[in-house]
């Protein structure tokens, strides 16, 4: 592997994001699969960053999974989208945040669209005007969270409490990115590092300590593929992709695995269980599988943050193992204790995947 | 006869146009941007159809110019202006006149790293062509990054040709043959190796071609309908290939020591200026458009400007030397007629 | 092991890490008009057999090329020797002698 022709093509694919005053959109299922994520977004911006950050309770979803299901149509989807740009536009804020990949992908289309159809653009008006009376604006700066956590990573890295390194060994801990299919792949000019060696997060965990791993299979599909899950006829289909994934990485032995988008978080989370289940196999680990983080969960870690206050006990894989190696203090008898010390009750043991409790 | 012709370019084309020139009586100024002559055919080991060497060729070529010509080295042509019915040819700082222009610069070699999803520039044993070439000429046989024999090679056809992605739509002509003939030497040079070439068509067009292609067949060379979609690196440097098996309609992978990019001819970036300069403009594909594609296919739309070669598109030696020829009688022509 | 109601779906891609290409090294050594086809269809397109069955004699060569020995053999059965092929190939494949060694393989292995 040439290092610098890596970093050549990294160097082609850089791209404006703003430094300050972000208006921020959540995902629409990040807050029942990885409900801490988002809030530690929040946290590492405002508290260690000193950023300011703007939500809007009256944020909807982009409909990007009905539209990538096919439920949604264009018209509604460019109509829904004007409406949350107006939204922005009430507030003042004109750097766009999304933490969704899908809505990220969608946004990007959607520009692009405009720019190649400017009639799209004016028949979006028309129905948010006759909808709900709107008018919106195009936000000034697209950056996706990941985007933005790459922009302060040295920042981050400067503050920082742990490194991804091994404390038994020394060694830098070795990490597998997964970007989101959405992210840059339609558009490659708009992913950091472009679509087929993106560096959005992979210049986290360089930035952090770590090391990224070039495996194969590096490029797949995470297995959710929006129809292919929902559907449970086509589920074998989904978990086949991620088992391709598993299969691609194991001999890589990865300490855990990074990823920026929603979907590929819990399928790569989730699957790990379902294949233990079907077919008794573990990926690494031990048995426990290998660690699914968030970028904004990696971010959390590296500042000190309590993997506990960022939710991390909603994973299906256990973080602990990978807490050891870095050498995070935690507290076990906390992980399933509410924000006010009530219970939580535990989760029913799985058969084959090893738990920690 | 005192009149000048400036040549630009020291390939085959260059220096065949120049040994016709010189014998009709002109004075000939050739231009090579770089330090030796002979073009990328000079930096070849061995040549399609027939596998002479060739330096065989480029010294022919070179021995009969040889102080009959001005050869101007390292001389790129920064500026060309019209003077009183002439040119003046600038290079180096050194403006010459000339009474007709040859242009004969060439092609550049598809710049493989553009088509990013094939590794090249980043994992160790993807290498060109042209680099498989210096292998032959340096140890007579391919080489790993580790020094190691490969066992296993995949020739990847089309590389920067028939590509809309990397702006190269047009086929290049010569790879499928020189992809044929450094499969076969590869057998020749390992025996035991395993070579499979992945191909979408076979374009044996020349004299020779297809019995070079049965050739390959016969010595073992797998051919799989495909064009190659991406790469990735193995532990120890191995490099998996995936590609579509047409024929079978399945996609299909398999592990390699190394794969080799047939890459095509693209016009020379530095080619544009002169053409601008000259006020000609490049064809669709961005090479140098000639008055007429089958009747005048050595003149330009400038008077007095003529032209040879790979500069006007994917081009074999023979082509070349015809063109040459050709362009040569052009000038000669246009300059007794003046 | 639980029962999820569905399971990963079995690849379908050609591996050619794992292909036994056994039988195409044999019969290529037997016979090296084998490797001359060019897949050009035209043994398929004159195949009696082709006409009122899917015996494709092209596709039987790929699939012993892809190390797919047990449905080439099956395939090969459906041949009648009658020879059309072989007078209709333009590469001078022998195609009955093809045929002939596949046989030969299922009997031997």
């Amino acid at each position: 592997m040439k290092f610098e022709g890596k970093r050549k093509i990294w160097s082609d694919y850089q791209k404006e994001i703003a430094d300050d005053k972000f208006y921020y959109v959540r995902s629409c299922i990040r807050q029942n699969i990885w409900p801490g994520s988002e809030n530690t977004y929040l946290r590492v911006m405002r508290d260690v960053l000193g950023k300011d950050v703007y939500e809007s309770e009256h944020h909807t979803t982009c409909t990007g999974i009905g539209y990538h299901t096919e439920v949604v149509p264009l018209d509604t989807l460019q109509t829904v989208v004007a409406r949350n740009f107006s939204l922005m536009k009430d507030s003042g804020y004109e750097n766009y945040n999304p933490s969704c990949v899908t809505s990220f992908g969608i946004y990007t289309e959607i520009f692009d669209t405009w720019h190649h159809f400017p009639e799209e653009k004016e028949k979006a008006r028309k129905f948010l005007k006759e909808a709900t009376g709107r008018e919106f604006e195009i936000p000034k700066n697209l950056a996706h969270t990941s985007d933005v956590i790459y922009k302060f990573r040295n920042e981050i890295a400067a503050k920082a409490k742990y490194k991804f390194i091994n404390k038994h060994t020394g060694k830098p801990l070795k990490v597998v990115d997964h970007i989101g299919c959405h992210y840059a792949k339609m558009f490659p000019a708009k992913g950091i590092g472009g679509a087929e060696y993106p560096y959005v997060l992979a210049g986290l965990v360089e930035a952090w300590g770590g090391e990224v791993i070039d495996y194969p299979e590096r490029r797949h599909c995470c297995g959710f593929g929006f129809r292919q899950y929902l559907v449970k006829a086509n589920r074998g289909y989904s978990i086949a992709a991620s088992k391709k994934k598993f299969e691609s990485m194991e001999p890589f032995k990865p300490d855990f695995i990074i990823t920026n988008c929603p979907g590929c978080n819990y399928f790569l989370d989730r699957w790990q269980y379902a294949l233990a289940e079907m077919d008794g196999k573990t990926y690494g680990g031990e048995g426990y599988g290998i660690p699914v983080l968030t970028y904004e969960e990696a971010a959390g870690l590296v500042c000190g943050i309590d993997p506990w206050e960022m939710g991390m006990q909603m994973h299906q894989v256990s973080v602990e193992p990978l807490l050891d190696k870095i050498g995070v203090e935690y507290d076990k008898s906390k992980k399933f204790k509410g924000k006010n010390g009530e219970d939580l009750g535990k989760p029913e043991l799985p058969n084959n995947l090893k738990f920690c409790e | 006869m005192n009149k000048i012709v400036a040549v630009i370019g020291g390939g085959v084309a260059g220096l065949e146009t120049s040994i016709q020139l010189e014998k009709l009586g002109y004075k000939v100024n050739l231009y090579e941007k770089d330090s030796e002559l002979g073009g990328h055919a000079g930096k070849w080991d061995r040549l399609f159809p027939n596998r002479r060497h060739a330096t065989e060729v480029i010294d022919s070529l070179t021995s009969r110019i040889k102080d009959k010509v001005q050869i101007n080295l390292v001389a790129t042509v920064n500026q060309i202006k019209r003077e009183n019915g002439s040119f003046l040819v600038e290079a180096n700082g050194k403006s010459q006149k000339a009474d007709a222009i040859v242009l004969t610069t060439g092609f550049e070699l598809f710049p493989a790293s553009k088509k990013e999803e094939y590794g090249y520039g980043i994992f160790d044993n993807v290498i060109t062509s042209a680099e498989l070439e210096k292998m032959f000429a340096d140890h007579g046989k391919p080489q790993s990054t580790t020094g190691k024999t490969p066992e296993k090679i995949a020739i990847i056809h089309c590389v920067g040709s028939r590509d809309e992605k990397v702006n190269r739509p047009y086929c290049s002509k010569v790879c499928c043959v020189t992809a044929v003939k450094q499969a076969i030497e590869i057998k020749e040079a390992i025996p035991t190796a395993e070579v499979y070439c992945f191909y979408m068509d076979l374009r044996m067009f020349g004299p020779g071609y297809e019995d070079l292609y049965k050739e390959a067949q016969v010595k073992g060379v797998n051919f799989i309908r495909g064009r190659l979609s991406e790469t990735s690196e193995m532990e120890g440097s191995r490099v998996l290939i995936k590609a579509e098996d047409t024929l079978s309609s399945k996609p299909l992978k398999m592990t390699v020591d190394m794969v080799v990019l047939m890459v095509g001819m693209s016009p020379l970036p530095s080619t544009e200026k002169i053409l601008k300069d000259l006020e000609l403009s490049p064809n669709n594909d961005g090479f140098v458009q000639v008055k007429d594609y089958h009747l005048e296919p050595t003149h330009t739309k400038a008077e007095g400007v003529f032209v040879a070669g790979a500069c006007t598109g994917p081009n074999n030696i023979t082509d070349s030397v015809n063109a040459a020829h050709s362009a040569a009688l052009e000038v000669h022509k246009y300059l007794t007629s003046k | 092991m639980v029962n999820f109601g569905y399971t990963p779906l079995p690849t379908h891609i050609h591996d050619m890490d794992k292909a036994s290409l056994t039988l195409a090294d044999s019969i290529s050594f037997e016979d090296a008009s084998f490797n001359l086809c060019i897949a050009c269809g035209s043994c398929t397109a004159t195949c009696t057999a082709g006409s009122f069955t899917n015996f494709s004699f092209r596709q039987m060569c790929h699939q012993i090329k892809r190390g797919e020995s047990k449905q080439a053999i099956a395939e090969s059965e459906k041949c009648m020797l009658c020879g059309k092929c072989t007078l209709a190939c333009p590469r001078n494949v022998n195609t009955r002698n093809i045929i002939r060694l596949v046989r030969k393989a299922n009997q031997t292995i």
